[in-house]
């Protein structure tokens, strides 16, 4: 390529940097600085450099063997399934100075004995999960339903600008917006959804609670995500596929190629680095979740829809906990930046081959 | 055989339009609907459709208690401006970057990549720490003004927004695909390398440039998180804080989704108008990779 | 130090005020429902037409980030003079010295007049006062209640814990599609230590231990509050109540629920709607009879403020017996004073609710006043959010009261020594 040598191309760098330096940069030096600090937004006592008191709060964990429960005679207690009785944790817990600051985040079996994973910041953890969580299903559905979306309305046919447009709909509703709406149809007593099912089934009442269980919670907030998202990922999909050469297809036909052999021996190598660019600006998203769980849940139920940023901005801004809330945000950019420069990874080895 | 397939295909479209349309229009439907009939309605398709008990007063009593129509514009200013100053920021440094060898370029290029994965929550409470102590001069009852922090301006809403390193891939992708032949012959002909960006690459840019608009307006109309940090005054705030102080407020689910349409319909206005050349230039960008 | 007006063009061109123009003071309040906003909005209105020293000008700022908004301002050195503050977050502005004391703004006898929730006090200084109180009660309709055979609470015997809650299990044996009571149940952040905290309190326990306010252990998480978590958490496990609802406080005008345990602000809805088949109920009584959260919405003046004479001016007008009674006319609520309730025609002697006066004052009780109340606030609804979706109440609580305890420490006691 002939691009030139030219020292002052750097100027045209320079508002975008200075810009990006001071609304990136420089809250995110300071962010890491005030990490090591027990700042709070207000308060009469200074601020003090407390070295890693913030992380190891954060990140410490360790595991303890559950004892069991013992009766009178010293013999193991066994119910009525004959299943081994454990004894609660936490009043151990807080008996012991050493562990008084932990809590169970899970327990676990191996062999006859129980073991238990002990947190000081049990949110912490569990946000941390939520929030793998949630990429994890929110990336294949919304990238799933975006390609088949982008499949049916690439044929020619009338009316296709309009269902375009249909499909991307939801991605110009703000996500606030989407989130009070569906909060409406998520309800458990009085929601469109449930009351539709109702309908179909003809029983009367379906009371699933989708926001108010902790196995449902989560992926019914996915769905809704998918559901606002999956229209723009069609749209780039779309241009995807109309970059495919389309001799290619032509060929395929003719040497007697069914449909599904045209899709995963054309379309998807043609698509690929469309669907690899999909996947990391949707994950990258998928890490932010915060609107929806604000506006539906506020975490619950039980820490169930807690997340990493949910997480940093109870502490920071709500608790006022400014340090804790920057270590948490930390954090979270550290594991945004493994995953990105795993992708990237990923991609230039797929390059090579 | 083909007339059943194209059957079919109509069928999955028209029941997948109902699942990414179904509850815009139960919104919209139900705005317009005294809540006594959103709640008879629910059991039926007529959830879907503004039939029945129909009314206005819910428009009435959003427009009468909220300053809707202030915030509408606050929003629209904040998003238009950056939208404007945001495509040339970030269509210069692209340039900067994609189209001129200089030293340290190819740092400044991870680094924007690496900005790219630095969501803006992360850096919400700080930069509001920051903000807060920043001065700023304002023209003030006929006075200049020095005011001792960015809180309650539209300034402290736009400015953090406008270099947005997405923006920069996309031109920088884009850019790539253009050749440089065209360069090199205004190079010959003595042309500056402002001249190159503005009379050559952007001209020539117009898709991709509509693409960083309407991600831009999007982001900005839907502005939620930093208005809540710094925004306490009425005078500027967004509409999305309207919304969801509105949400907080009243007690009749059709007004909330009267709000919810006002603050949908216009956006989804604009962008059916510019659909058509909207599609083509997140074809014609260099999204593909 | 805030706002200096630059000397740009010399002396000289500083504008040099006529005596005759009222000074500009800010306001800021919570953004209530439009009768109760405006209701306010009148008073400002009859204070700056009553002098022409200052004029008043209101900010309104949304209710559910108000607190928020107004920690932010502070961050940002831009309260306004006057603003005002829902009762219990006002030690924490207290102690990061946001706030002034008013003991001395305030004549002593306009402080004593006053009930003891309408006054927001830190270390034993008043830095916040209120016009008027709120209540909780339990709302139902007399037909109702009669259709399923149940009693009409008073305050001389109200529901103890366990009819009460058989009264809910006979609803819902009779109607299972409803949820018999209303908790309010959308309603996330201060409502449930609003709320709930009272039935901890009731059964014998307490938030915080209100001598030291540094201990948390035993009390939040004592027997007593153990008690009454588990019977809340009874409640959504017997689906008697709704665990998340959409809008709160339709249930029982769509006739979905038979009781809404909430605040006495809905009291003229409830009137409105149901008329005389409307019963206004004491709080259940989990053993030390019932309880509710006093103080509501106070009045303070900021640290910042220049004219603190103007504000001084604006409060004792606020003070007046004849304003306590316009604000509680406007919206029902129950007044701070006797010589306000005196004047209104709901809550004199005999008036029409008395009985919220009179609950509000045999029941109440004020949230701890310390700067630590966010946090245990925040403790508090988190446990109760968790006991409602199943977590083990003692180890919810017991969360609880570590979180609190080391909030105390990290912030060196918040003032209070050990």
């Amino acid at each position: 390529m002939a691009v030139r040598k030219d020292n002052k191309g750097i100027l045209f760098t320079l508002p975008a940097l200075g810009l990006l330096g001071f609304s990136i940069l420089l809250p995110f030096l300071a962010a890491a600085l005030m990490t090591l600090t027990n700042q709070r937004m207000l308060t009469p006592n200074p601020t003090e450099f407390v070295g890693l008191e913030n992380y190891s709060r954060l990140l410490s964990v360790t595991v303890r063997e559950v004892p069991r429960e013992i009766d009178q005679q010293g013999e193991p207690v066994v119910d009525a399934d004959g299943n081994v009785v454990y004894q609660r944790l936490q009043p151990i817990l807080r008996s012991d100075p050493e562990l008084r600051a932990y809590q169970t985040l899970t327990e676990f079996d191996v062999g006859p004995r129980r073991y238990a994973i002990l947190a000081k910041d049990l949110v912490f953890w569990r946000a941390l999960g939520n929030t793998f969580f949630f990429v994890l299903l929110v990336v294949p559905i919304q990238i799933g339903t975006a390609l088949g979306l982008a499949l049916l309305v690439n044929q020619d046919f009338r009316g296709r600008t309009a269902f375009r447009t249909f499909f991307f709909a939801p991605v110009v509703t703000s996500m606030v917006v989407a989130s009070i709406v569906w909060s409406f149809l998520y309800n458990e007593n009085t929601g469109l959804i449930n009351q539709l099912l109702g309908a179909i089934a003809g029983s009367g009442v379906v009371a699933i609670n989708w926001l108010g269980s902790e196995a449902l919670a989560l992926p019914s907030i996915a769905i809704m995500s998918a559901w606002q998202g999956a229209g723009f990922q069609m749209l780039i999909i779309l241009a995807g596929l109309q970059s495919v050469d389309q001799q290619l297809y032509e060929a395929a036909r003719l040497d007697g190629a069914s449909r599904w052999q045209q899709f995963r021996h054309v379309t998807l190598p043609g698509l690929r680095n469309t669907l690899i660019f999909v996947v990391i600006a949707t994950t990258i998203a998928a890490f932010g979740l915060f609107i929806q769980v604000d506006v539906m849940t506020q975490g619950g139920p039980n820490d169930a829809t807690a997340t990493l940023i949910y997480h940093a901005i109870r502490s920071g801004f709500r608790e006022q906990d400014v340090a804790y809330g920057a270590s948490v945000a930390v954090i979270y950019f550290l594991l945004v930046l493994a995953v990105a420069l795993a992708q990237r990874r990923l991609t230039r080895s797929a390059d090579e081959r | 055989m083909r007339a059943r397939r194209r059957l079919f295909h109509y069928a999955l479209l028209g029941v997948l339009s109902l699942v990414f349309l179904g509850p815009l229009l139960f919104m919209i439907s139900a705005s317009f609907k005294p809540d006594e009939q959103i709640f008879e309605d629910l059991q039926s398709f007529r959830a879907f459709v503004p039939v029945g008990d129909i009314t206005l007063d819910n428009y009435r009593a959003v427009f009468e208690q909220s300053r809707l129509l202030l915030y509408f514009l606050n929003s629209s200013i904040i998003a238009i401006v950056t939208v404007v100053f945001g495509v040339i920021v970030n269509s210069m440094c692209a340039f900067g970057l994609q189209r001129v060898r200089w030293t340290g370029q190819s740092f400044i290029v991870a680094l924007i990549l690496a900005l790219l994965v630095i969501p803006f929550e992360v850096l919400a409470i700080p930069l509001m720490m920051i903000v807060s102590q920043l001065p700023w001069i304002a023209w003030h009852n006929g006075e200049l003004t020095l005011l001792g922090s960015w809180f309650n301006s539209l300034h402290v809403q736009i400015i953090p927004f406008l270099g947005n390193a997405f923006c920069i891939f996309l031109f920088y992708q884009f850019f790539k695909d253009i050749p440089t032949d065209l360069d090199d012959a205004a190079r010959m002909d003595g042309a500056s390398l402002w001249q190159i960006y503005w009379r050559i690459l952007m001209p020539n840019a117009k898709p991709v440039i509509a693409t960083a608009s309407i991600i831009l307006f999007l982001i900005m109309w839907n502005q939620y998180l930093w208005p809540i940090l710094v925004i306490q005054g009425q005078d500027t705030r967004p509409i999305m804080v309207g919304i969801q102080q509105f949400f907080g407020r009243t007690l009749v689910w059709g007004q909330i989704m009267a709000y919810a349409t006002i603050v949908t319909l216009p956006v989804l206005a604009v962008f059916v108008f510019f659909q058509r050349r909207f599609v083509q230039s997140v074809a014609n960008t260099g999204l593909k990779g | 130090m805030i706002r200096c007006s630059l000397l740009l063009f010399g002396i000289g061109l500083l504008s040099v005020t006529a005596a005759a123009d009222p000074v500009e003071i800010d306001l800021w309040r919570h953004e209530a429902e439009v009768v109760e906003l405006t209701a306010s909005l009148e008073a400002v209105d009859r204070f700056n037409a009553e002098q022409d020293q200052w004029r008043f000008s209101v900010e309104t700022l949304p209710q559910v980030t108000y607190t928020s908004a107004v920690t932010a301002a502070a961050l940002a050195g831009q309260l306004p003079c006057v603003l005002d503050l829902d009762q219990p977050v006002v030690p924490n502005f207290a102690w990061s010295g946001h706030l002034r004391a008013l003991d001395t703004i305030l004549s002593t006898e306009q402080l004593d007049a006053l009930s003891e929730g309408a006054k927001g006090t830190y270390k034993g200084a008043v830095y916040s006062v209120g016009q008027f109180e709120v209540v909780l009660v339990l709302f139902a309709r007399k037909s109702e209640l009669q259709r399923y055979g149940i009693r009409i609470a008073t305050m001389e015997s109200p529901y103890t814990a366990d009819e009460f809650r058989e009264a809910l299990r006979l609803i819902k044996r009779e109607s299972p599609e409803k949820f018999p009571l209303d908790l309010n149940a959308k309603d996330q952040g201060e409502w449930l230590p609003y709320g709930f905290s009272p039935w901890i309190q009731s059964a014998g326990g307490d938030l915080i231990d209100r001598n030291s306010y540094r201990r948390a252990d035993g009390y939040i998480n004592g027997d007593a509050a153990q008690a009454a978590a588990r019977w809340y958490q009874s409640l959504f496990e017997e689906r008697l109540a709704e665990r998340k609802t959409f809008v709160d406080a339709q249930a029982l005008i769509q006739g979905r629920a038979i009781f809404h345990y909430t605040g006495s602000w809905e009291t003229n809805r409830y009137t409105q709607a149901f008329g005389d088949d409307l019963v206004i109920m004491p709080p259940p009584d989990f053993g030390n009879g019932p309880k509710a959260g006093a103080g509501s919405w106070h009045w303070g003046i900021s640290s910042t403020c220049k004219h603190p004479d103007a504000a001084q001016a604006f409060l004792e007008f606020l003070l007046r017996p004849e304003e306590i009674a316009a604000t509680s006319s406007a919206r029902w609520q129950i007044p701070t004073t006797e010589a306000g309730a005196t004047l209104t025609e709901n809550y004199r002697e005999g008036g029409k609710w008395r009985k919220l006066y009179e609950y509000s004052r045999s029941y109440a009780v004020k949230r701890p006043a310390t700067p630590g109340y966010p946090k245990i606030s925040a403790a508090f609804e988190k446990a109760m959010m968790d006991i409602r979706f199943g977590k083990n109440v003692e180890d919810a609580l017991n969360v609880a009261a570590d979180a609190i305890e080391f909030d105390v420490e990290r912030n060196r006691g918040y003032g209070f020594s050990n």
